[in-house]
């Protein structure tokens, strides 16, 4: 029971007619960092808002420490949270903003102080302590607000897209930084995005929402190389995946003229080796050029837009019609218009069932 | 980038060409006196001309004595200025029974005045902030008849009014004798009657209820347009309904606050009709005592004295606005109607 930092068990949330989240389970192991990722309108962030208690939930249980919090206040459940805007109090100072949650807890006066000074070392604002939220940059803002979640001296940290306002470079910078806060604090971190490089970098764990349920909950590792189905797959890499239609036979997958024998995949237990299914090829995971001719699985296609990125460049082709990205080295030349010669791995393509889109 | 130091460089390449550069060049030239500046200004200028000209023949009005107005001349400026007028209809003016000036109903509008503003605006202020930030069930469905009652026209209620105030009031006395002995035993001291009707509190209360429809309106869209998650993140601080109101809302409040105060101050300062029902004569405001100087019958009309306590009058609402104008331009931007 102790091993389970927040435990959410059978949780319903209705707008009038409108389910926003459905019979939703989910433990969260103490000390993890935990990414709740998945498009606008999921419900990712009423999950966060009801674990915080700013949402009351229609039905079902959230248990932090072991304790049951469905009817407690946000503030008696020991969560700090970080929003978005960041939502400092705009008439009081850094300090102000700091401490005014200790006050309404009528903590000490010397302990607010400790506490405020040591939230202020570790997130670098001792000299902003002054200052009020308006004279700050944007970055200084996220930070100020991150150290009113820390002074809270809370088991379990709530963030709400907390990236989402910066510019990219900061965004970047306090991504690397929030990371290092959490190996130094070891709080259970539970953060909501939509930014898929975010979740990757930061999550011990990634849930990957749709419709209000809960689509894949595993590591970054497994999320990115064995998505569960045809939506993770697609909403997790960038550039997306590609998909093929095809069908499935003995283990032999075929889509036209281009056919690949799945050896060295590993079948998901119990399902069916053979009809109409879907092979998700990752751009990345193409291989071009001498090596190609090595890889069990090889066709041919011709580069249509070429889109040198520097690092790799992007290739866009097509594939029965269907387009077909491959990323390949930035420094082989290609020319747009160019027969390229590719090879696949079936051992790192994911097949899906064309009807129920779930991973075969 | 092209920086200031490329385009010298830039330039210095296009030398040859010099004659090009000698066109147009940096911010176009504007002509004070266009014919659109011409249009605009003398448009004020007649407007407000129109508007200034009444206040000056009242200023002049008021600083002559009654033999130079008989001449006529109504926009020639005093021969000889006179503030006994002004002192007049501030002390000696007679107003139906006493002759005591307007000095009576000007404080009795501040009476009135202060206790409805205080009164009025706290409680539309907690009211628009509860509407906004605690939704309840039916919270949308009162705050529409609230708004409803915005487009009653006050006359319809008038009478009902009257009728309200007056059992209320009976009621209360009934209660507070009939309780009285619980908290006092002291002789006599259960003789008091509550009033309402014909008295300044009963006014004060007509007021406040009347103003709480755009007040709330006003306050529940200002409320509602600060951020959600400012209020969010002050309930995870721990912070109550009354604290987030006190520590949060309200030191964000000042343009609304001082909007809410000049529509009150001069709604309520310029009313005439309640306070002609609603009250007895010796309470009468300050509106009301005007009407009864100006309205007079008896003896001379004393034009320089009527101009006097009219500008009396107007005066506390003039200095809200110069005072706080610019705020209350901002306050109704920040308070425009929404969602």
């Amino acid at each position: 029971m102790t091993d389970h930092s927040v435990q959410i068990k059978d949780l319903d949330l209705h707008f009038g007619a409108v389910k926003v989240l459905q019979n939703l389970n989910l433990d969260i192991h103490d000390g993890e960092f935990l990414v709740l990722l998945g498009s606008s309108g999921c419900g990712k962030s009423t999950l966060l808002n009801c674990i915080a208690g700013l949402l009351e939930p229609t039905d079902g249980q959230i248990f932090i420490k072991g304790q049951n919090v469905t009817w407690k206040e946000p503030s008696e459940r020991g969560i700090g949270m970080v929003f978005q805007s960041y939502a400092l109090y705009p008439q009081m100072t850094v300090e102000g903003n700091l401490s005014f949650g200790l006050k309404n807890a009528r903590v000490p006066k010397d302990e607010i102080k400790r506490r405020v000074d040591r939230a202020a070392e570790i997130l670098q604002i001792e000299p902003l302590l002054k200052r009020k939220p308006g004279a700050l940059s944007g970055g200084q803002r996220q930070r100020v607000a991150i150290g009113r979640a820390l002074v809270r001296d809370v088991d379990v940290f709530l963030f709400d897209e907390p990236l989402s306002n910066l510019d990219a470079k900061l965004r970047a910078d306090l991504r690397v930084e929030l990371k290092r806060l959490h190996h130094q604090l070891k709080n259970t971190m539970i953060y909501v995005t939509h930014d898929q490089v975010e979740a990757m970098t930061l999550a011990n764990r990634i849930a990957i929402m749709k419709g209000g349920l809960i689509m894949q909950l595993d590591t970054p590792d497994v999320i990115y190389n064995r998505p569960v189905n045809k939506y993770v797959a697609d909403f997790i890499g960038s550039p997306s995946m590609n998909f093929i239609e095809g069908t499935l036979e003995r283990g032999t997958f075929r889509a036209g003229e281009f056919t690949m024998r799945m050896q060295g995949y590993d079948f998901a237990a119990g399902s069916a080796q053979d009809g109409p299914a879907i092979a998700g090829i990752r751009p990345e995971h193409i291989v071009t050029g001498e090596l190609a001719a090595n890889m069990p699985a090889t066709m041919q296609v011709k580069a249509e837009l070429v889109e040198p990125m520097g690092s790799d460049t992007l290739i866009w082709s097509r594939v029965n019609d269907e387009p077909f990205r491959i990323r390949m080295d930035g420094h082989l030349p290609v020319e747009e218009g160019e027969i390229l010669n590719i090879g696949i791995d079936p051992a790192r393509v994911s097949l899906f069932d064309t009807s129920t889109e779930e991973r075969l | 980038m092209a920086d200031i130091g490329t385009l010298n460089t830039m330039k210095a390449a296009e030398d040859p060409v010099r004659g090009q550069l000698d066109g147009p060049r940096g911010a176009r030239p504007k002509r004070n006196l266009s014919r659109r500046n011409i249009m605009l200004y003398g448009v004020l200028i007649v407007v407000a001309i129109y508007y200034l000209l009444p206040l000056y023949v009242m200023i002049v009005t008021s600083l002559k004595t009654m033999p130079e107005i008989r001449l006529g001349n109504v926009f020639s400026l005093p021969k000889d200025i006179t503030f006994q007028p002004w002192v007049k209809a501030w002390a000696e003016a007679c107003t139906g029974v006493n002759c005591d000036g307007l000095s009576r109903g000007f404080w009795n509008s501040v009476r009135i005045l202060i206790p409805s503003v205080i009164l009025s605006i706290s409680i539309a202020c907690v009211s628009g902030y509860a509407l906004s930030k605690w939704k309840f069930k039916g919270s949308e469905v009162f705050f529409t008849l609230l708004l409803v009652g915005a487009f009653i026209p006050y006359q319809v209620m008038l009478y009902p009014v009257v009728i309200i105030l007056r059992d209320v009031g009976t009621f209360l006395t009934d209660i507070w004798q009939g309780t009285c002995g619980f908290f006092t035993s002291a002789e006599g001291s259960c003789r008091g009657r509550v009033q309402l009707f014909g008295s300044l509190s009963g006014l004060v209360i007509v007021h406040s209820i009347f103003g709480m429809p755009i007040l709330v309106l006003l306050f529940r869209n200002y409320f509602a347009s600060i951020p959600e998650e400012l209020f969010k993140a002050a309930r995870v601080d721990g912070a109550g309904f009354w604290q987030i109101l006190f520590r949060i809302m309200l030191p964000m409040s000042l343009p609304i606050l001082v909007v809410a105060i000049i529509l009150q101050v001069t709604g309520i300062w310029n009313d005439f009709l309640f306070g002609v029902v609603y009250t007895r004569a010796e309470q009468y405001p300050m509106t009301v005592q005007l009407n009864n100087i100006v309205n007079s019958v008896q003896g001379t009309k004393e034009y320089n004295v009527n101009m006097a306590a009219t500008l009396l009058t107007g005066l506390v609402p003039l200095a809200i606005y110069f005072v706080s104008g610019k705020l209350f331009v901002r306050g109704i931007a920040a308070g425009a109607v929404k969602g």
